[in-house]
């Protein structure tokens, strides 16, 4: 009975997708203060799992259907004259594969947050805050999905800006912690506030979709593209891409996202590194028919992606943050995506968004895994009274070292996860950036170059990155004494690390096993994959390993002692590397030549305009009116012969004035 | 010929009851007092019975000086319940302020047979017959409170000025009566049709009834009288005064002017325009001076005569007349049940020797007696027209009108008139809640109590649904 039900494809069975995670968070809201941790995970993670489920359940629907999308009416939102807005659910390949990357990486961080969040909120001095933490991840589950699941711009949109909040919300979480107490919080409305402007241009592009077609829901757009104007496809597409700089970090917004890094580990895998950054990859992709009108789109975004990948690359050999050297490597891995999507090769760049959820959350999470270790030796160091420097920022590679041998399961992850990165085969990132420089080199041979040489800087870093991290002495007291994560994190991690080896798999580059291309084309029209090329294989795993050979000279050789001594390649690079390490002062630029600007035109508002001449004037025009209220009742003088008068007056004023008309 | 009277029969009813209590209250024992308001205000629920079984109910009579319609049925539904509500208004007060004479619900009785004959009059004879019918006992009850200096000053000024104006109003009649051989309605209308009217006679005869009836309503510059005497008077007669007569004016007006003028409608109605915004910014500007409660509302009645008058500008225009003239009487309706409201308010905060009346002396009120201000606080947004409130429809529907008459630049200073009117009326409000003030103890009766609560809930329920009401008024068409 079941099994029919489910088998025959019941798409009324669709909604549960989204069900879930807002079941789940609703009893978590309501039901949450009465439960222990273990249960608010367990539901939680529960409840994307089964939207996981759900999703796999469609994609074997969608295949027995032959993979043609479905479109499944929810309700009407609402109607005003000819305007007519549903809720509508799209299950089409594209959709399904979003949705599996989404619930499933998205359960592996929902388990693994049950033990870094049972830690992080006793560390932080919060406990309570852990019902919190689940049911604002459940939103982001359910945001995510109304995302990718929308049948119209519309409704994208609501996802997208569901999304956002979330974000915003989770980067915020400590919201009285970091620097100066306010660090936090600045760094959730910074991001807010970015998104705000990307937001900005994607809405103008919905103003001109709409205002062209008339209509929000992406088959008719689609159809009717090639009739309408190509200045308003080319205004819309170009304004959308503001909207994918925003949420993918992409220049010139991405400013935030290494500030995000503010939320707690979980939120930075799932958020800001495997899911809603990728939003904007998706969007092209979904737009993709409206891009194929609009070329000169196509290399702005192809470019703009190719410059991000190696500008974030650039600044990611110089962090010494754990965590921001990841998340400088996605805004330069998302640049790839963006990049391959804008070159219209839509299944290599969502190849790229598969296999960097994949090992993108896993470095982060095995990140978390090892700062959490450094947290957990600095209070053994404190603990046994030896000499610390409490000082020590578990975040801060310098103070790292050594931690192969403490932390042994989270290191292999880790290698894993930073070989796949870096792009060596077999591993699943290999196969991904493959394709893209495969793309790349048939398309733009300059854009190849680029990012040839972003994948240099990649396998560089990262390869600074583990040797910082594992191997050598360790520099503090904390990383002497680090110790291994529990098992419901470790297990996550090992789990991505499987994913991180296999999802190369998805779309091997062999006749017959473009898998992935193939699932893809009932999605976006002409999806197909280049032949494998020996060539660029074999060159650009020779660069990935000569970016590892050049962190192994400069780090492995000659380990750096402790956070006191220069890095070893400032010396080598003057002023470069000094660009590189305060981040272009692209911050910098903008707080002086934009923020600040703006900052002071606002307070020049607020202060001086608003209170003097805006208040000023309803101020001035109220005082006349009373005035003159006093004088009226000074008129009245309680004589009747001056009421009289008024009568007369009036009525010879009216007389006078008729004769005068009927003269 | 038989003489029909049923037209009248409401009018009979009251006028019949006034005489008879009249002379009965002489003879009651003081411990039996309590029956003349009882029997009055029986007078008045009879009264209303017949005028609604007079519903679709079309005929002239009495040699069609009078005319009853829909129109005549709304309005004297309107000033019947308004006595009724006069009485619960009084009953307490008059005791209290030691005037507790009998005469007072008669010649509240006979004000109200004058307003009852005023709808239905046909003829300017009738018309000047029952402005006076009703002017005369209202001058009488301004002075009720005598030996008190104000209410024989306000009296006597009543009294004075309403004389000139009956007297310009008879001025008017004449003119046209000289310019037509008509006095009825119809006559007018006919003899100017035809062509047989001398007509710069006949628009200067119609400026002078305007002017008469303006002058009850309170239009500006005829208002001057209104501050003072409403001040002046017993607050139990200046809420009576401040919807009944004004009331009369206004309908007294509608008949007039719709049946009988629309042919100097362009002449006309340039002065009504003036006047319109002319009433509507002075009267809620010099509201804002006032620190009396009673002035302030005498200023807040002028301006609403404004907006009413306003809705009345295109009245020339056949179009559109039965939706102006819906409009005015609803929001004539609407003001009717909030002024009531506040004025119970004011009469039960009011303290012996005319204490209490200030503005000031509600500081502090609304914690003190939450239900007391959060009822005064509707009965203030219906004033200034905000949703959800009764006023707002009432607002609506009158704005509604005059832009469809294609007055703009009207609508526009009405709502300006609306915007500055937010202030004063507020202010009350703000007072009651947000000032700490002296300890004044507000007069529980329940008749007043009564009273407020049903206006508060009526200006909310209606305003929740003003379909019903509207649709009343909407139905009440005048006859041409």
């Amino acid at each position: 009975m079941l099994s029919e039900t489910l088998a025959n494809g019941n798409w009324n069975l669709a909604f549960l997708v989204l069900f879930f995670p807002l079941a789940g968070l609703l009893f978590n809201l309501i039901a949450g203060k009465w439960l222990g941790e273990k249960v608010i995970g367990a539901v939680a993670s529960l409840a994307t799992g089964l939207s996981f489920v759900m999703a796999l359940l469609m994609g074997t629907w969608l295949m027995q259907g032959g993979g043609e999308a479905v479109t499944v009416p929810l309700f009407d939102w609402f109607r005003a004259g000819s305007l007519h807005l549903g809720w509508t659910l799209r299950i089409d390949t594209l959709s399904v594969m979003m949705m599996l990357v989404v619930t499933g990486v998205g359960t592996l961080i929902h388990i693994y947050a049950i033990g870094y969040m049972h830690d992080d909120v006793r560390h932080q001095g919060d406990p309570g805050r852990f019902q919190r933490f689940f049911v604002f991840l459940n939103l982001f589950i359910f945001a995510m999905l109304i995302l990718v699941s929308a049948d119209s711009y519309l409704m994208m949109f609501v996802g997208w800006e569901g999304v956002g909040l979330c974000s915003y919300l989770l980067i915020g979480f400590w919201y009285e912690k970091g620097a100066e107490g306010t660090g936090n919080a600045k760094a959730a409305k910074k991001a807010f506030i970015v998104n705000r402007i990307g937001d900005f241009g994607l809405l103008l592009a919905l103003f001109l979709l709409f205002g062209a077609f008339g209509t929000l829901n992406f088959d008719p757009i689609f159809k009717n593209a090639a009739l309408a104007s190509p200045a308003i496809i080319l205004a819309a597409t170009l304004l959308m891409l503001l909207g994918v700089a925003g949420k993918s970090a992409q220049l010139p917004l991405f400013v935030w996202l290494p500030d995000a890094m503010a939320g707690p580990t979980p939120v930075s895998a799932l958020i800001h590194a495997a899911t809603m950054v990728t939003a904007g990859v998706y969007l092209i992709a979904r737009s993709a028919p409206l891009y194929e009108l609009a070329p000169s789109a196509q290399l702005v975004a192809t470019w703009l992606g190719a410059a991000t990948a190696l500008f974030a690359a650039t600044i990611a050999i110089a962090q010494n943050d754990i965590k921001k050297v990841l998340a400088y490597s996605t805004i330069s891995q998302l640049g790839f995506m963006v990049a391959a999507v804008g070159m219209g090769a839509m299944v290599a760049g969502l190849f790229h968004l598969v296999t960097h959820a994949f090992f993108k959350a896993l470095l982060f999470l095995a990140a978390g895994s090892v700062i959490q270790g450094m947290e957990r030796g600095l209070h053994e160091a404190a603990h046994h009274g030896g000499e610390y420097d409490e000082d020590v920022d578990p975040q801060d590679m310098r103070s790292m070292g050594g931690l192969r041998s403490r932390m042994g399961l989270t290191f292999w992850v880790y290698l894993i996860g930073a070989l796949a990165l870096a792009g060596i085969a077999p591993l699943a990132g290999f196969f991904s950036k493959d394709e893209i420089l495969l793309d790349a080199l048939h398309e733009q041979p300059g854009v190849f170059a680029v990012l040839l040489t972003a994948a240099f800087l990649t396998a560089f870093y990262m390869g600074r990155q583990v040797l910082l991290v594992f191997f050598g002495q360790p520099r503090s007291e904390a990383a002497a004494h680090a110790t291994e994560s529990p098992a419901v994190m470790t297990v996550p991690l090992v789990l991505l690390a499987a994913g991180s080896v296999l999802a190369g798999a998805l779309n091997l580059p062999v006749e017959g096993l473009h898998w992935l291309t193939g699932w893809l084309e009932h999605s976006i029209a002409g999806a197909e994959s280049l032949p494998f090329d020996w060539l660029v294989a074999v060159g650009s795993t020779l660069v990935a390993l000569s970016g590892l050979a050049a962190a192994y000279f400069f780090y492995g050789k000659r380990q750096p002692l402790g956070r006191a001594l220069a890095d070893p390649l400032s010396s080598a690079g003057c002023w470069v590397y000094s660009a590189f390490q305060h981040k272009w002062w692209v911050d910098d630029i903008y707080r002086k030549w934009l923020v600040g600007p703006l900052r002071a035109m606002s307070e020049f508002l607020a202060a001086t305009f608003d209170q003097q001449v805006i208040d000023g004037v309803p101020k001035l025009l109220g005082e006349s009116v009373k005035d003159f209220a006093i004088w009226l009742s000074g008129l009245q003088n309680g004589l009747v012969r001056s009421y009289i008068m008024a009568v007369l007056g009036g009525l010879i004023f009216i007389l006078a004035f008729l004769l005068f008309i009927m003269r | 010929m038989t003489l029909d009277f049923t037209p009248i029969l409401p009018f009979m009813i009251v006028a019949g009851a006034a005489l008879a209590l009249l002379v009965l209250d002489l003879f009651w024992p003081v411990r039996l007092k309590w029956l003349t308001p009882l029997l009055a205000a029986a007078s008045l629920l009879a009264a209303l019975v017949v005028e609604l079984g007079q519903a679709n109910y079309l005929r002239a009579g009495l040699s069609n000086m009078v005319i009853i319609d829909n129109f005549s049925v709304f309005a004297n539904a309107i000033f019947i319940c308004s006595g009724i509500a006069a009485i619960a208004l009084a009953y307490d007060y008059i005791q209290r302020t030691g005037i507790n004479h009998g005469e007072y619900y008669v010649l509240m009785l006979f004000s109200i047979s004058g307003m009852l004959l005023m709808s239905t009059a046909a003829d300017l004879i009738i018309v000047f017959l029952a402005l006076e019918l009703l002017s005369v006992p209202l001058y009488v009850l301004t002075g009720f409170a005598r030996p008190r200096l104000d209410s024989e000053e306000a009296a006597l000024k009543y009294f004075l000025l309403g004389a000139f104006s009956s007297g310009v109003l008879l001025y008017g009649i004449a003119l046209l009566y000289g310019a037509t051989s008509y006095t009825s309605l119809h006559g007018i209308l006919s003899a100017v049709s035809r062509g047989t009217a001398d007509m710069p006679l006949v628009v200067v005869g119609a400026a002078f009834l305007l002017v008469g009836v303006a002058f009850k309503g309170g239009v500006v510059p005829f208002h001057m009288w209104a501050p003072d005497v409403y001040q002046g008077a017993p607050t139990s007669v200046t809420g009576f005064m401040s919807v009944g007569a004004k009331a009369a004016g206004f309908v007294a007006l509608l008949r007039i002017f719709v049946v009988a003028f629309p042919p100097v409608a362009v002449e006309l109605t340039s002065v009504m325009n003036f006047l319109a915004s002319l009433t509507m910014l002075i009267g809620n500007i010099a509201a804002i001076g006032q620190r009396n409660i009673k002035r302030m509302l005498a200023y807040s009645g002028i301006a609403q005569a404004g907006y009413m008058l306003m809705a009345f500008v295109p009245f020339g225009n056949k179009a559109i007349i039965n939706d102006s003239v819906a409009s005015m009487i609803f929001y004539l309706a609407v003001y009717a049940i909030a002024s009531f409201g506040a004025w119970a308010v004011v009469v039960a905060v009011e303290q012996a020797e005319g204490r209490g009346l200030d503005i000031d002396d509600y500081a502090g009120l609304g914690r003190r007696y939450p239900l007391l201000g959060v009822a005064m606080l509707i009965f203030m947004l219906s004033f200034i027209g905000l949703p959800p409130t009764l006023g707002f429809w009432g607002k609506f529907y009158l704005f509604r009108s005059v832009i469809e008459g294609n007055y703009i630049v009207l609508a526009l200073v009405g709502m300006l008139a609306s915007l500055i009117s937010a202030y004063y009326y507020l202010r009350v409000v703000v007072m009651m809640f947000l000032h700490d003030g002296a300890n004044i103890t507000v007069r529980r009766n329940w008749l007043l109590s009564g009273l407020v609560g049903v206006s508060a809930l009526a200006v909310l329920l209606l305003g929740l649904m003003p379909g019903p009401l509207f649709q009343m008024a909407a139905d009440a068409l005048l006859r041409l």
